[in-house]
């Protein structure tokens, strides 16, 4: 197909068709300071969007053989703030309120006499490192069923001795590698793995595991998310 | 799909000159914009990169570059997270469009790499890299081209795929077992992102020496005075 024009023609044709490429710079929008912060939100958003739907309730996270444990001494120890926030043992209990029937103080053996699972996993942290661990504890899932939780609520959210917080989603909360972990390596939990109770999630990054528990909300409304997501890291961040 | 070929007459002097479309509008907004998010892609990447410059347990323990901070997009990991998931999904997206137009359309045929390329290959090498003479041209894009271009696809694939391992090792642990697991999933990614580092050098040096006609028509779609016979 040959059809003919003079130069001053083909010129405005071809000014037309750079100007066709316009859109591209919607893209300059991300090099103006104050619309980057709102559009990096909005893509971190989108991108936990994705995540929560691409999240499988049922697909488990890969389990591994005692030989592929990472030694225990080996396991980092990554605190945000205090590695030891000296919790009394003996006074230690998990405080449990919002959507629950069975609201109140529950003391370690009362999650002890649960079911206790045991599995070595993959703990992989946002920075990129990653270890395989040995963590004894019980379902989350079946801590929220014997108080009563209400399983349609939408969050989950944990405060710390340390003052770290948390926010977990329902699903995740529900999975059956989700624990409330009181051992590691079949060794009571040590204070700088979080004793007396921490979180152990295979499907989620390092700082969604928080340490030192000591309140449990079972909530729709989130005020504050978590530490972390409080600065910019991502809420879902399931693995 | 017929190519559409253009006449511009000089109505001074009579001469004519010969212009030819060869990109569609959709095909060059993908490549704009998918060129921007690649840039975004590695500085961000390589600020992440930063927090842990290692692949692994299996792998060196130790720093394995040091890599300079000019380099590095977002100034802080979690910075540099919201940069890389934000365009993650307008690089995926911009590959998306350009595929399964290029698919639809037939114009793959313009870069794909077939076997009957293979011939041409070592005499554009020989032209470019130890001053041989240049084969003459056939079509818009020359086997080296095509081979430079067909692979690149080939890494944009890559380079997506071993991003869902690493940043997600359980949804996608059956994709992780294709790359050799999490920690090479990790490799992978990074060698993916120097081989673009590689490609784009390439590209750009092509450019520079003898693409002005080539740059035009990535920008408005016609290239005038295509040096390829055109019907």
């Amino acid at each position: 197909m040959i059809t003919r024009t003079d130069r001053r023609a083909f010129r405005k044709m071809s000014r037309r068709e750079l100007l066709k490429l316009a859109p591209v710079a919607a893209l300059g929008a991300f090099a103006i300071p104050a619309l980057r912060t709102p559009l990096l939100q909005a893509g971190l958003a989108t991108s936990d969007w994705i995540s929560a739907k691409l999240f499988r309730a049922g697909h488990l996270a890969t389990t591994f053989t005692d030989a592929e444990l990472t030694p225990p001494d080996k396991f980092p120890i990554n605190g945000y703030d205090v590695e030891d926030p000296e919790v009394d043992f003996a006074a230690w209990s998990l405080t449990v309120g919002g959507a629950v029937q069975k609201p109140g103080d529950y003391k370690l053996p009362q999650i002890q006499a649960l079911p206790k699972i045991t599995q070595n996993t993959r703990h992989v942290c946002v920075e990129g490192w990653d270890v395989i661990g040995h963590f004894g504890g019980a379902r989350l899932s079946d801590f929220l069923k014997s108080v009563g939780a209400d399983l349609s609520a939408q969050f989950l959210t944990v405060e710390c001795a340390d003052d770290y917080y948390e926010t977990l989603d329902m699903a995740t909360a529900l999975h059956p590698q989700t624990l409330l972990c009181y051992e590691m390596y079949d060794q009571p939990l040590t204070r700088e793995h979080g004793a007396p109770l921490r979180l152990s999630i295979p499907t989620k990054v390092g700082y969604k595991q928080a340490k030192y528990l000591t309140d449990m909300k079972v909530t729709n409304v989130v005020q504050k998310f978590g530490y972390w997501e409080d600065q910019g890291y991502s809420e879902f961040y399931g693995l | 799909m017929a190519t559409q070929v253009l006449t511009i007459e000089n109505t001074k002097t009579g001469d004519a000159a010969q212009a030819v479309r060869e990109h569609p509008l959709i095909v060059r907004l993908c490549h704009w914009v998918n060129a921007i998010a690649l840039f975004i892609m590695i500085g961000s990447g390589l600020q992440i990169f930063r927090a842990f410059p290692s692949f692994g347990p299996k792998l060196p323990e130790k720093d394995l570059i040091d890599l300079p901070r000019a380099f590095a997009l977002g100034g802080w990991l979690g910075g540099a997270l919201q940069w890389h998931l934000t365009f993650a999904w307008i690089y995926i997206g911009t590959g998306l469009i350009y595929l399964g137009y290029q698919l639809f359309s037939g114009n793959y045929r313009q870069i794909l790499f077939v076997p009957r390329d293979i011939p041409g290959i070592w005499p554009m090498v020989r032209h470019y890299f130890f001053f041989g003479p240049k084969p003459p041209s056939r079509e818009a894009y020359n086997p080296l081209q095509k081979q430079a271009y067909t692979s690149v696809i080939g890494l944009g694939l890559l380079s997506v795929m071993s991003g869902f391992v690493v940043w997600k090792p359980v949804q996608f642990s059956w994709l992780g077992w294709i790359f050799g697991g999490f920690h090479w999933a990790r490799w992978w990614h990074f060698a993916v992102m120097v081989a673009f580092v590689a490609f784009v050098l390439g590209h750009l040096v092509m450019v520079a020496l003898h693409g002005w006609n080539n740059f035009m028509s990535m920008l408005t779609g016609w290239k005038e005075e295509p040096d390829y016979p055109v019907e």
